[in-house]
Order: C-alpha cells, then sequence, then structure tokens
C-alpha cells in the first residue's frame, strides 16, 4: 500500500533523511520509530506529499505522491506532530471546513461528521472553540480532521506526544480500533508506545533505517549489551579489578595505555556507579564516553524516554 | 463526488473564502482597518466638501464663475486620490495574515496536504480579502449620497471610479498576498507590501526625469497613476488591461511561492 524507495531528503548541507526505503502492507500497523531530530517528521511529509524527496520515490496506493499528488492526498489521512488547528473556531466548524477542503459532498458531510466525531469521542466538545480545549482534546480533534474523509492510510506523526498518561493510554485504544481495512505508520520517539500499536516496527536513526522486525524480536535483539570507553589513571591490573565489581558490568578490557572498553547490560546505566567507585579509589578518572552509535544505544534512548515521561 | 468536477473544485475555493472572511470578523483586524478608512477619508471628504462649498459662496455673486465650479473635478477627483493612498498605507494589514498566519501556525501543513491544489488555496484567498476591500470602499459611496444635497454630482465619473478602485485594489491585494506567502510573521509581510506598493507608486515620479520612452514605459507601471482616467470618467482598456493582469502576474507568483515555500 505505501511503498517509500531510496528515500533521500536535503535540507541545504543537512541530509535530514537517507536512502530509506521501507513498504507497508495493506491493512498493517507500522511503527515509525527513532530519537529526536532522526528524521521522522520528514519522512512522512513526503509521503503525505508535503515535502518533495530530494531523491528516490514514494507510491501510495500505487500512485507517485509527487506525479499523482492530488489523488494521493484524496486516500490520505494525516495528523502532523503539530496538530493544525484554527484555534478561533468551534470543533464542529473546523471539521466541516476540512470537509469541505478534502471534497467530501453536502449530501454525505454530516454523516462524515459524526462518525468521526464519534469515533475520537469529541462529542461533548463540538461546540467548544479549539483554542479552550485540553491538549488531549486537540490531539483528538487533529485526528477527526485526519480520518474525516475515510482515508485508506492515515499517517500519524507522534500522536501521543506531550499527552498525560490516561490520554496516552486512550489514543493507544483509539489507533487501534482505527486498524483492519486502514494502512497506518505511527510515528514515536519512544519504543513501548509503538509496541502496544504496531505490528511491524521500523527504526530510524540519523535519518538511515537501522532494523525493521516485529515488536517482540526487535526487543530481543536490542537487549544486547552497552559499551562505554573510559580513561584512567593508574595501575592496570588495580583498575580491572575494581570496574568488574561494579554491579551490571559484563566485560571489561584494556587497551594497555590507560583506556578500557567496559560492557554492560542494557536498561541499566552503570556510568555513576563506575564513576563513584573509581573515584572513591583514588584513581584517577580522565574520560568516560559511550561508544559510538550502536542498536543498543539507540533502544536505550528510546526507552529511558519512556520512564522520564511516564 | 459530484458529477461536475469543476464545481466541487470551485466548491474547495469557496471553502476557503469563506473561513478567510470568517477569520477576517473574528479578529479585530479588519473592523480596526475599515474604521482608520472611514474615518480618515471621511475627514479628507469633508475637509474637500467644505472648500467647495466656501468657493461656491464667494463665486456666488458671479454666476459664469459658479458653472465652472464642478462637484465631480473638485470634491469627487480629489476625493479618490485621497482614498487611493489611504489604501496603499492600509491594505498590507489586510493581506499580512493570509498566508503568513498559516505558515506560523503549522495549518499550512493541513492545507498542503488536503486533496486542494494551490490555485484552489490562493484564489479563495484573495477573493476572501478582495471581499473585505470591496465592502470598505463601498461604504463610501454613502459621500455620494451627502454629495447629492450640496450639487448636482455627475454619476458616471463616480461609478467608473469606484471601478478603478476596486481594480487599484486588487492589484494591491495581490501584492500583498505574495508578500505574505514569504514568511511566517505578519508584521515582515505587511512591512514587504508596504515597500513594494510604496515602490509601485512612486515609480511614476521618475518619468520626469529620465528619457520618454523609459518614462513612459515607469509611468505605465505606477499603479496608481491609472487610476486617474476612471476618476476622470474615462474607461480605457489600457487601464482595465494594466490592473487584471497586474492581478493575474501576482497571484500566478503567489502561486509559485507557496508550491515552493515547502521546498526548501
Ligand atoms: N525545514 C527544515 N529545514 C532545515 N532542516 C530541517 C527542516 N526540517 C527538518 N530539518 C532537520 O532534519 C532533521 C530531521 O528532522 P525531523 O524529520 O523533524 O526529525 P524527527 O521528526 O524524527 O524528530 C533534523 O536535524 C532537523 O533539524
Ligand atoms: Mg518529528
Amino acid at each position: 500500500m505505501i511503498e517509500v524507495d531510496h528515500v533521500t531528503k536535503r535540507f541545504g548541507n543537512i541530509t535530514a533523511v537517507r536512502n530509506v526505503t521501507f513498504h507497508v502492507e495493506k491493512g498493517e500497523i507500522l511503527g515509525f520509530l527513532g530519537p529526536n531530530a532522526a528524521g521522522k517528521t520528514t519522512t512522512m511529509r513526503i509521503i503525505t506529499a508535503f515535502l518533495p524527496a530530494t531523491s528516490g520515490t514514494v507510491r501510495v496506493a500505487g500512485n507517485d505522491v509527487f506525479e499523482k499528488s492530488i489523488a494521493v492526498r484524496e486516500r490520505i489521512g494525516y495528523l502532523p506532530e503539530n496538530v493544525p488547528l484554527y484555534n478561533h473556531m468551534k470543533v464542529k466548524d473546523y471539521l466541516r471546513f476540512v470537509s469541505r477542503v478534502k471534497g467530501i459532498d453536502d449530501r454525505n458531510r454530516d454523516s462524515r461528521l459524526e462518525h468521526a466525531i464519534e469515533l475520537c469521542s469529541i462529542g461533548d466538545v463540538r461546540e467548544t472553540i479549539i483554542g479552550k480545549l485540553s491538549k488531549g482534546y486537540k490531539q483528538r480533534v487533529g485526528l477527526a480532521q485526519a480520518l474525516i474523509h475515510d482515508p485508506d492510510v492515515l499517517i500519524l506523526d507522534e500522536p501521543t506526544n506531550g499527552l498525560d498518561p490516561k490520554q496516552i493510554i486512550e489514543v493507544r485504544e483509539l489507533i487501534k480500533n482505527l486498524g483492519g481495512d486502514r494502512t497506518i505508520i505511527v510515528s514515536s520517539h519512544i519504543l513501548p508506545e509503538v509496541s502496544m500499536t504496531c505490528g511491524r516496527v521500523v527504526i530510524i536513526n540519523e535519518g538511515e533505517v537501522v532494523a525493521e522486525d516485529t515488536p517482540e524480536n526487535l526487543t530481543a535483539k536490542l537487549k544486547g549489551s552497552e559499551s562505554l570507553f573510559l580513561r584512567i589513571e593508574g595501575s592496570p591490573e588495580g583498575i580491572l579489578s575494581t570496574i568488574k565489581a561494579v554491579p551490571g558490568v559484563m566485560s571489561v578490557t584494556t587497551n594497555g595505555e590507560g583506556g578500557y572498553e567496559v560492557d554492560s547490560d542494557v536498561g541499566q546505566d552503570v556510568r555513576r556507579d563506575l564513576a563513584a567507585t573509581l573515584v572513591g579509589q583514588g584513581w584517577g578518572l580522565l574520560e568516560m564516553r559511550p561508544i559510538g552509535m550502536s542498536l543498543e544505544e539507540i533502544y536505550l534512548k528510546l526507552t529511558t524516554r519512556e520512564e522520564s515521561e511516564v | 463526488m459530484a458529477n461536475n468536477p469543476g464545481n466541487t473544485q470551485m466548491r474547495k475555493s469557496l471553502a476557503i473564502l469563506e473561513k478567510e472572511l470568517e477569520a477576517y470578523f473574528v479578529s479585530p483586524i479588519a473592523y480596526a482597518v475599515i474604521t482608520v478608512f472611514l474615518l480618515l477619508s471621511g475627514f479628507f471628504f469633508y475637509n474637500i466638501l467644505s472648500y467647495f462649498n466656501l468657493q461656491c459662496l464667494q463665486y456666488s455673486q458671479y454666476p459664469y464663475m459658479l458653472e465652472q465650479l464642478n462637484v465631480n473635478e473638485m470634491v469627487m477627483r480629489p476625493l479618490f486620490h485621497n482614498m487611493a493612498i489611504i489604501i496603499l498605507l492600509i491594505t498590507p494589514l489586510l493581506t499580512m495574515r493570509l498566508f503568513a498566519e498559516e505558515r506560523r501556525s503549522g495549518t499550512i501543513e493541513l492545507l498542503m496536504t488536503s486533496p486542494v491544489t494551490h490555485w484552489q488555496v490562493t484564489l479563495g484567498k484573495f477573493g476572501a480579502c478582495f471581499i473585505v476591500y470591496a465592502l470598505m470602499v463601498g461604504i463610501t459611496l454613502l459621500y455620494t449620497a451627502v454629495l447629492m444635497m450640496h450639487g448636482e454630482p455627475d454619476f458616471g465619473p463616480i461609478l467608473s471610479g469606484y471601478l478603478g478602485l476596486l481594480l487599484m485594489g486588487a492589484a494591491f491585494i495581490s501584492v500583498g498576498l505574495l508578500a505574505s506567502s514569504f514568511t511566517e510573521n505578519q508584521i515582515v509581510a505587511a512591512v514587504i507590501s508596504f515597500g513594494a506598493l510604496l515602490l509601485f507608486y512612486m515609480i511614476g515620479w521618475l518619468s520626469n526625469f529620465v528619457g520618454t520612452t523609459m518614462g513612459e514605459i515607469l509611468s505605465y507601471l505606477s499603479i496608481v497613476e491609472h487610476l486617474d482616467d476612471f476618476v476622470k470618467g474615462v474607461i480605457d482598456t489600457k487601464d482595465i488591461v494594466f490592473y487584471v493582469s497586474f492581478v493575474l502576474f501576482g497571484i500566478f507568483v503567489t502561486v509559485r511561492s507557496v508550491e515552493s515555500s515547502t521546498w526548501r
């Protein structure tokens, strides 16, 4: 249903998305996961024909989004990251405006409107001025806007971002219910967020796809270990045994010139304990930094956010 | 969908137009602009009319001189010119919001990912602004009613003058619309369109200092100069062609600008 092939997008000399390829089958809910600035929004904007790609192609239901832009837009419902609302309008007037712009004819308008309002449970605020709504309601009005023309494809950019835990659960439920015939892409920077709603997850980091699998497999694959590089002054034997004694450390190696590589369990940040122990025992800790940008670290980024936010 | 695709397309423009009209009257901007315009033009009208009445009084002993005093020439013509200047100063305030606000609030993303073309969006916005403008200028027809109590104005030049004002305003709006598509800051949009309009206004002054051919070109480009024929009661195709092509060109460039604003 959605075919993203070798898409690259450059803004000046920043490459926001690099050679991204993934396909989504009809009826599938795909999680599009990545830390901030990974290129999620940019990719979604290209799929929805808001931005043209620098190179590569995107097809929705066989239509090139750039060449058959209007035909594609008729089939896509899009909830941008910044929910596009006119704050001075009442909810129902806003949805009516959107339905007209999307070309729903007069005969079907009221029934489509009611259906979207019911799906997103915003019946009790239909007469409210949008500017006065809570964040959760605004998000749901944004969803209703995306759904109003009954699109085959839904593109939702971080639909639960900034909501409180109760609202997050409601929106997740809603997304699950929207599945079925519809093809959905949901982006998030939080792993558990997509693992609960999506059948498959694509992970993007620094503009590139780094993994693609079911949430279960990904979680297993990702839970490897994490590496730190340390530079320490002192005798290597003593330092090695000190580091090994820190809880969570799996292995440690030295390059013989005061550099050490420490592997530890993921999900358990050993840096604080490590530093405290080393300094406590009088070793001169000169440097400590994570190594490279491994899947493990991406995983860590994606999971620790959840803990701090929820 | 409807059987007539053209009709469906029109409706989308109409939806944008209605939304913009509503936005004008939800915010205080339209009211403020219209009020200021009416106050200023009313002030000019009163002054000009008082002067005219004074002259009539002075020449009341001399029937021949009195005959020479023409309401159209002495009241409506200066009034139209004063209104043109006020309009030049205030239309940027009507146009600044049109695209800049959509860009600032992110609603441009909704419009540009909905099945509407850039033309439909741009024409809808232009139409809404033009309606507000026509309303504003239309209210001043009341002055003409006042005029009838003071003399016997010739309606021909008044009507053609208003036609000229509408055409000129449409040209101003197309400049402002373009400026608004450049930025997400309304003030910047207003400043750009104000500067551009002033330039198009002053360009005619230069014509006195340059060669004849160049001078003719410059005065042809002068956006307010073409109003003069209309005010005199002359509807010249050359003036209509100027304004209409100016507007079409402005809208065309705006559409291109909106298209490319997301391309960077
Ligand atoms: N319009 C733009 N102009 C310049 N750089 C941009 C633009 N949009 C996005 N970027 C850059 O592209 C990168 C990816 O951004 P984005 O797609 O928004 O990431 P995400 O949605 O995953 O947080 C970021 O580094 C961002 O600064
Ligand atoms: Mg984003």
